[in-house]
């Protein structure tokens, strides 16, 4: 479980929070991240990073994510201090500050932090939504955060999948149509196309609800037919923005016994919550605070969601009367 | 049934297939976290899972994204996006409707009109008209016409001058013609025979007066289609050879003519030779007029000139003296019936102009409002990998959808308008390759002028914001 520990760094600076994120020094592996950084000389990235040269070495955190995670291979992500600072009217705001991180294959990373904590503005970084304002972004071995906005709307098609807490399906089109949509902007022929949706949609479970319109689907299912469509151009790495952010707990737990089970199964996660409970389903928390990384852990007490499904499931068979005969 | 709080996919397994097997651990690779599920066994460890073989397939590309399948996908969101909001849809293509319907009625009556007056134009545009000049009765005009002196042999000068191709003097007169229990009232033209070039008349049956029957006023006579109906439908006779009564005389019949058409009154009309009418019909010596076909219409002024001059020879009019002849030209009339032609054609083509320029405003407006709602939708599609380009090509076809069934629907009622307006007027229904393309341009156009705004703005849409966007 998290502690209330991620609360703990309030301004600035804190050397004492244990899992602090890699700082600004000179890196002798990083040698493009100075150039990097030149552009945007203001006054607040000065402020934000000055203090923290005399932090942790960056290495420390990415030898950190080698050992918890047990993962080899190249990173699937590597974000090497990235920073983003909006401007709103004549202010500078940083949303983001100098946040490293790297993301191995197979692993099930947990985005964590209060609202205004930067998790958000990550995300769409990550997503190649945005772009930083300085900093580096390797998505599969590619520096994706100098790309032009053709570029970035192909590497989300072809190397993303989107969860979004409001699922976001197309409401006039069956699920079958929306898990198809990836695969157009992809060139892919129509024929393949609707393979390889019926083939996505049963992974998920949805094998017998192919031509149903998001309204006659339920919560949970049309998170089901959103995560089909995630997975439908092969993606490196699944993002999912508060999952289960409109879903009941029951159904939460099942759209996470999902996530779970395809993680399981090979697939990178990165999912951004502002709830501990669903942080727990994670196998490693990175928490987010006024705009920096603070803190880097593996997840030790894990939910595990099927567990928790199948219980409820029980209780649910003692009980009839509750949910009165429904049958499967 | 009973109101549940729960989901109704609350069995259904993850990977859609039953449940099965003992409880079993999967073990992470360093651990550090323990994984306990009594349904693990999903994943067997020496293949690979179904999702990564999943995975491995789909990243398989060997597409590339040709634009010709982007227009396609494109083409297939439009539809489903207009239908989806079918009356809007249909109210929008109404103002392209209306306009291009518009165009297309005033092309086609213009048209027709401008067919009409080149008709007139072929027969008019190179003829110069002869007539008699005015009397003067003590200082007072008698009016146009009212003296005889135009003679045969005024025609014949005529003729020897350069430029011109035919000349024929007229007799006009009506009167009652008979054949056997029939009869019927008509114009009797006393012409030479170069009149069927002059006004391209076909013989249909028999032939033309010949050149000796001019000469010698024999009395023969040269039916108009209405006449020859008048007198010979009845009978069922062979009119080639049959004596009729033109007033009080007899005439032969050699010829039929072919009927002109047009709705005109000009196939009731019988050609005699023009000494037998002057000598068996109005008894007189001189002619009515005399009509010239110049060789180029360019010329028209020029013969005039000589006509005039040679005219003043041949009645001895002093210089300074008034002629008492009237040497007339249709080219000043052409101009204007020409420039009021113009004039009409771009009153109603302004017209139809504003009409498509308001239904362009219209598929402008609605694009913006589809725009603004389905930004959310937008935000998904940029999500997912849909460039700015690819954005902004869904929402021009959309309009280009939009206008282009307007266009179509509009050509039909247009053309209808157009066939029963001439149909009515008596005008020639006249149906252009330009009138029909017209409408595809004008519509495209019009997609494309007032779509390119709104179908910008949606590709310029942040992603970011557009996601947030509540439905």
């Amino acid at each position: 479980m998290a502690t209330e520990d991620a609360k703990t760094p309030q301004r600035g600076p804190s050397p004492m929070s244990p899992g602090i994120p890699p700082t600004i020094d000179e890196q002798p592996t990083q040698p493009e991240w100075a150039v990097g950084q030149k552009p945007v000389p203001t006054d607040i990235t000065k402020q934000a990073t000055v203090p923290h040269a005399t932090n942790t070495v960056a290495s420390q955190a990415d030898e950190t994510i080698t050992i918890t995670s047990g993962q080899q291979g190249k990173p699937v992500i590597d974000v090497r201090h990235l920073a983003k600072t909006y401007v709103l009217g004549k202010t500078l705001v940083p949303a983001l500050r100098d946040v490293t991180l790297k993301v191995y294959p197979g692993e099930f990373v947990v985005v964590l932090g209060p609202s205004g904590s930067g998790k958000s503005t990550f995300m769409n970084l990550i997503g190649c939504l945005d772009r930083p304002t300085s900093g580096e972004y390797w998505l599969m071995g590619r520096l994706v955060s100098k790309m032009s906005s053709d570029e970035l709307a192909n590497i989300r098609n072809r190397l993303i999948g989107f969860v979004f807490q409001g699922f976001n399906l197309l409401s006039r089109a069956s699920a079958l149509k929306n898990v198809e949509l990836p695969m157009i902007y992809a060139g892919v022929p129509a024929r393949e196309r609707e393979i390889r949706a019926r083939k996505a949609l049963s992974l998920v479970g949805l094998g017998n609800r192919l031509h149903h319109k998001p309204s006659e689907l339920s919560g949970g299912q049309q998170q089901r037919v959103a995560i089909a469509r995630a997975l439908v151009n092969g993606p490196a790495v699944l993002l999912a923005d508060e999952p289960t952010g409109n879903l009941d707990s029951r159904t939460s737990v099942e759209i996470m016994a999902v996530l779970q089970e395809l993680n399981e199964q090979g697939l990178t996660i990165v999912l951004v919550t502002h709830d501990l409970n669903v942080a727990a389903y994670g196998k490693r928390q990175v928490s987010f605070f006024d705009g920096r990384l603070v803190r880097d852990e593996v997840v030790t007490n894990r939910r595990i969601a099927l567990d928790e499904w199948n219980k409820l499931h029980a209780q649910a068979e003692a009980q009839p009367a509750q949910i009165g005969g429904q049958q499967p | 049934m009973s109101r549940s709080t729960q989901p109704p996919v609350r069995r259904v397994n993850l990977q859609g297939t039953p449940r099965q097997g003992p409880p079993a651990t999967v073990q992470q690779a360093n651990g550090a976290a323990r994984i306990q599920s009594s349904t693990a066994t999903l994943t067997s460890p020496p293949q690979p899972s179904p999702l990564e073989s999943l995975l491995q397939e789909m990243r398989q590309h060997t597409w590339q994204r040709g634009p010709l399948s982007m227009l396609g996908a494109n083409f297939g969101s439009a539809v489903e996006a207009l239908i989806a909001n079918s009356m809007r849809s249909l109210l929008t293509a109404l103002g392209i409707f209306i306009g291009v319907a518009a165009v297309i009625a005033a092309l086609t009556l213009t048209q027709g009109t401008s067919a009409y007056v080149s008709q007139q134009v072929a027969s008019l545009g190179d003829s110069v008209i002869v007539g008699p000049g005015t009397a003067q009765s003590n200082g007072v005009s008698q009016g146009s016409g009212t003296l005889s002196t135009l003679t045969l042999q005024d025609a014949e000068a005529i003729g020897q001058l350069p430029h011109v191709k035919a000349e024929s003097p007229f007799i006009d007169t009506s009167a009652q013609v008979v054949y056997g229990s029939q009869n019927w009232n008509t114009t009797i033209e006393g012409v030479n025979t170069q009149v069927q070039s002059m006004q391209n008349w076909t013989v249909a049956q028999g032939s033309w007066f010949s050149a000796n029957d001019a000469q010698f006023g024999t009395p023969v006579a040269v039916l108009g289609a209405t006449v020859y109906h008048s007198l010979f439908d009845a009978s069922g006779a062979n009119p080639i050879g049959k004596q009729i009564l033109i007033g009080s005389e007899t005439f032969r019949v050699v010829g039929v003519l072919a009927p002109q058409g047009g709705g005109f009154t000009q196939d009731n009309v019988i050609f005699v030779p023009i000494r037998a009418a002057q000598i068996r019909l109005n008894n007189t010596n001189y002619v009515d007029q005399i009509q010239v076909q110049v060789d180029d219409p360019a010329n028209v002024n020029q013969v005039a000139q000589e006509i005039t001059v040679l005219l003043q020879q041949r009645h001895h009019i002093a210089s300074g003296a008034t002629n008492d002849f009237q040497v007339t030209t249709f080219t000043f009339i052409l101009q204007r019936i020409g420039q009021t032609t113009a004039i009409l054609t771009y009153l109603l083509v302004g017209i139809a102009a504003i009409s498509l320029t308001v239904g362009g405003i219209g598929i402008m407006n609605i694009m913006l409002v589809s725009v603004t709602e389905r930004t959310w939708e937008i935000g998904i599609r940029m999500a997912i990998g849909a460039t700015r380009g690819d954005i902004r090509n869904q929402f021009l076809i959309e309009a280009l959808v939009l206008c282009l069934v307007g266009g179509v629907i509009g050509l039909g009622l247009g053309l209808l308008v157009g066939m029963i307006v001439t149909h009515l007027a008596n005008l020639p229904f006249v149906v252009t390759a330009t009138s029909v393309a017209l409408p595809f341009v004008v519509s495209a156009s019009i997609a494309v002028i007032f779509g390119l705004y709104p179908a910008i703005r949606a590709s310029r849409l942040d992603p970011i914001e557009a996601i947030r966007t509540e439905e």
